[in-house]
């Protein structure tokens, strides 16, 4: 059982960005897919997650083999699908705590109260493996976040959620190298067997600390190479010039 | 933050569901009126009430007066919405009740009655935590009880009626006094044809711990309700007020017509508590002022959910040195709905304050408008105001606007003012949304953010309810 994308055509407006994608990530790995900017790797994120900008043409994504094409944001949320944000949004007045209270809250059974105690008990040790300062819960969700924070939060949420395939979205970006290392150390707790994981990303040094089983590289809406973990060592050598020469092996 | 919107003008489905989730105070029992004063207002109708509420002579010619200036008042239609012109003053029945006293245990109140109240919560809530209950019921107090260690210590706490008679004294000398009558035409409406309401008085350095509260309730149909409330905390005295009001959705439109009275006297501090929630087709013209003597404050808190048309613009007079007023309020409108709120602040000493934060969230093809009025004159010196008023707007089809008036003489003053226009944006929604929270909570949470730091002025009691009615109405807000 994995998260299976066939054939995939998605738009933004009239303008084509995922031309036919395929890929396939089986529980308990982690895939990065790295590219140059303008592929699609965004966008897929997206198309994944179920933003309305986008709109599917065709082809098929599935998460054990349940449709979620068929199924709203939210809902996909609460079949385990995660997505951290490149630019998490800002939401005015509604503290971190019971922004992730209310997204647990959504998970039980309607008229079902949640366990006030355990729940910051969960909440403390959480944020304790990422090194976040208690007064954090009381603030409003990422305002006034530094770029740090804002990445950290994505991941506090990602650990209390404990989602089953979680999507990382370039989530090195503005992070300084201690930074990285606690964002790492986060998604490095979260690996499991039974847990499936895409991390996109530019730079090859996020992935020193989050190590894939696999590498795909994205381009024009394709994921145009596949390989293992070195393949992100080459393309930080050598860059993406490849792409425009059409050495081009299909995954 | 983009300002985007995609949601669509609202269907006719989400129009049912709001008014479903109108059901707490959508009900009522059959009418039993001993006295009722007929439809349409005359000399006649206001001798009737003066008849069979026994008024003293001062008062009925105190009516007849008000009557004629509410005749030679014109609508304010030149600068408020049209909408008025739909009230049709010779429709309305001016007067019901069944000739009952006020009583001071539930179980003496008639049956009807105190399951009404029973059903809005009102003896659980005193039970809880308050200090004194008046529950109005069409024209007249049903219910009224105050701690009996507050009435030890001087606490009036009674209807306008037993205010008016029984503590003249005290009462006349402010009655009317704080709102002429000739304020506005409702004003004067009210100062023709009012029944009911609190009036109380705290003695010099009494601090009141608990709130006192009325709740008005309106049962019948093309019915108006007057209620008149005078408070007056003496000196260095400490009260909170809160009221509460429901109506059923008849057919039919209802008037609601309040004057509020508040005088804070040397060092004095008088809390108003409002949360409005009329159904959706009720008048509510209210008139509210308050004067802060030296040193005193007034601060009115302002919640309006509910009624087609609320206008409203509590008022300070701070008539002492150091005086201090202040409103905080919050409005949503809903379609249907157009919330027409605001302050007036009128410095007359030195070194008054005043703050005013507004914020309306308008839902659908609801209205939200922000009139202000702040007047510091030019003989006086160390005035200071803030006016800040943020709108909120959910769909694309909302309307919001704002008319600030304000005029400051001199250069001796400090005023600050802030406002704001913002929308739920699409990302914000969508982030929510991929938390696994769904399109209608990621709304109300997003709304409850926005008002989340003055729901916190409110009592905790009502700032628990505040946010479930906001739950409620913006459940039926998304397409």
């Amino acid at each position: 059982m994995s998260l299976v994308i066939k054939d995939l055509h998605a738009n933004v407006e009239d303008t084509p960005i995922l031309k036919g994608l395929n890929l396939e990530i089986p529980k308990g790995e982690i895939h990065a897919i790295m590219g140059p900017n303008g592929s699609g790797k965004s966008t897929l994120s997206k198309v994944i997650a179920g933003h309305d900008d986008y709109a599917v043409k065709s082809g098929s994504v599935t998460m054990d083999g349940e449709d979620l094409l068929d199924m709203d944001v939210d809902e996909r949320s609460r079949e385990g699908v995660f997505l951290a944000f490149q630019y998490p949004a800002e939401v005015p007045g509604v503290s971190n705590a019971n922004f992730i209270r209310a997204a647990l809250q959504a998970r039980l059974p309607k008229g079902e109260e949640m366990d006030a105690v355990a729940y910051y008990k969960n909440l403390y040790s959480k944020m304790d493996v990422l090194e976040m300062d208690r007064k954090f819960t009381a603030r409003a969700v990422n305002e006034g976040f530094s770029g740090g924070e804002k990445k950290r939060n994505e991941i506090l949420q990602m650990m209390m959620l404990e989602p089953k395939f979680c999507i990382l979205d370039e989530t090195d970006s503005g992070l300084d190298i201690d930074a990285l290392k606690v964002v790492a150390k986060g998604v490095n707790a979260m690996r499991s067997p039974d847990r499936g994981f895409l991390v996109i990303t530019h730079y090859q040094r996020l992935l020193d600390y989050i190590e894939p089983d696999y590498v795909h590289v994205m381009s024009d809406g394709q994921i145009v190479k596949s390989g293992g973990k070195e393949l992100a060592l080459e393309l930080e050598e050598s860059g993406y010039d490849f792409l425009k020469e059409g050495e081009l092996t299909n995954a | 933050m983009s300002y985007d919107t995609t949601i669509d003008t609202i269907d006719q489905e989400t129009q049912e569901a709001i008014d479903i989730d109108r059901t707490k105070g959508d009900f009522s029992y059959p009418e039993k009126h001993k006295y009722d004063a007929g439809v349409g207002l005359s000399e006649d109708t206001i001798n009737y009430i003066s008849d069979v509420k026994n008024d003293p002579d001062w008062v009925r010619a105190f009516r007849l007066k008000a009557y004629e200036t509410f005749l030679s008042k014109p609508m304010p239609t030149n600068w408020a919405t049209e909408d008025l012109n739909n009230i049709h003053f010779d429709k309305i029945r001016y007067y019901l009740a069944d000739g009952q006293k006020p009583m001071r245990n539930w179980e003496d109140v008639p049956p009807e009655v105190l399951e009404t109240f029973e059903r809005l919560g009102v003896p659980e809530q005193e039970r809880a935590f308050l200090a004194g209950v008046e529950a109005q019921y069409d024209s007249e107090t049903a219910y009224s009880s105050v701690k009996e260690e507050l009435e030890k210590d001087g606490v009036i706490f009674v209807n306008s009626t037993e205010g008016l008679k029984e503590h003249e004294e005290v009462f006349r000398p402010w009655f009317g006094k704080v709102i002429p009558t000739g304020d506005n035409k409702f004003s004067a409406l009210n100062s023709a044809v009012f029944s009911g309401g609190s009036f109380i008085y705290i003695p010099k350095g009494l601090k009141v711990k608990h709130p006192l509260q009325a709740y008005f309730r309106i049962n019948s149909e093309n019915f108006g309700q007057f209620e008149r409330t005078l408070i007056i905390a003496d000196e260095g005295a400490e009260v909170m007020y809160m009221e509460g009001c429901t109506a059923p959705k008849f057919e039919s439109t209802t008037l609601h017509s309040a004057v509020v009275e508040l005088v804070a006297m040397k060092g004095a501090k008088i809390q108003y508590v409002t949360v409005q929630n009329w159904s959706s087709n009720v008048f509510n013209l209210v008139t509210k002022r308050g004067i802060a003597h030296e040193d005193a404050e007034v601060r009115w808190i302002d919640c309006n959910i509910g009624s087609r048309l609320t206008m409203k613009y509590p008022g300070v007079v701070m008539k002492g040195e150091r005086a201090r007023g202040e409103v905080i309020s919050i409005a949503l409108a809903n379609s249907g709905q157009h919330q027409d709120t605001g302050a007036k602040m009128i410095h007359a000493a030195n070194n008054t304050t005043s703050n005013v934060v507004s914020k309306s969230i308008s839902v659908g093809e609801g209205r939200a408008t922000y009139r202000g009025q702040v007047l510091i004159p030019k003989h006086l010196k160390g005035c200071k105001n803030n006016t800040e008023c943020d709108a909120l707007m959910i769909n694309a089809t909302s309307k919001t606007d704002t008319y600030p008036a304000i005029t400051v003489r001199g250069n001796q003053h400090v005023t600050q003012h802030e406002a704001s226009v913002s929308q739920v944006s699409q990302e914000m929604l969508f982030y929510m949304q991929q938390r696994g929270i769904s399109e209608a909570a990621a709304m109300s949470l997003a709304v409850n953010g926005f008002i989340n730091d003055l729901v916190s002025e409110f009592p905790m009691e009502y700032s628990v309810e505040l946010k479930r009615l906001i739950e409620l109405e913006m459940e039926g807000s998304v397409g």
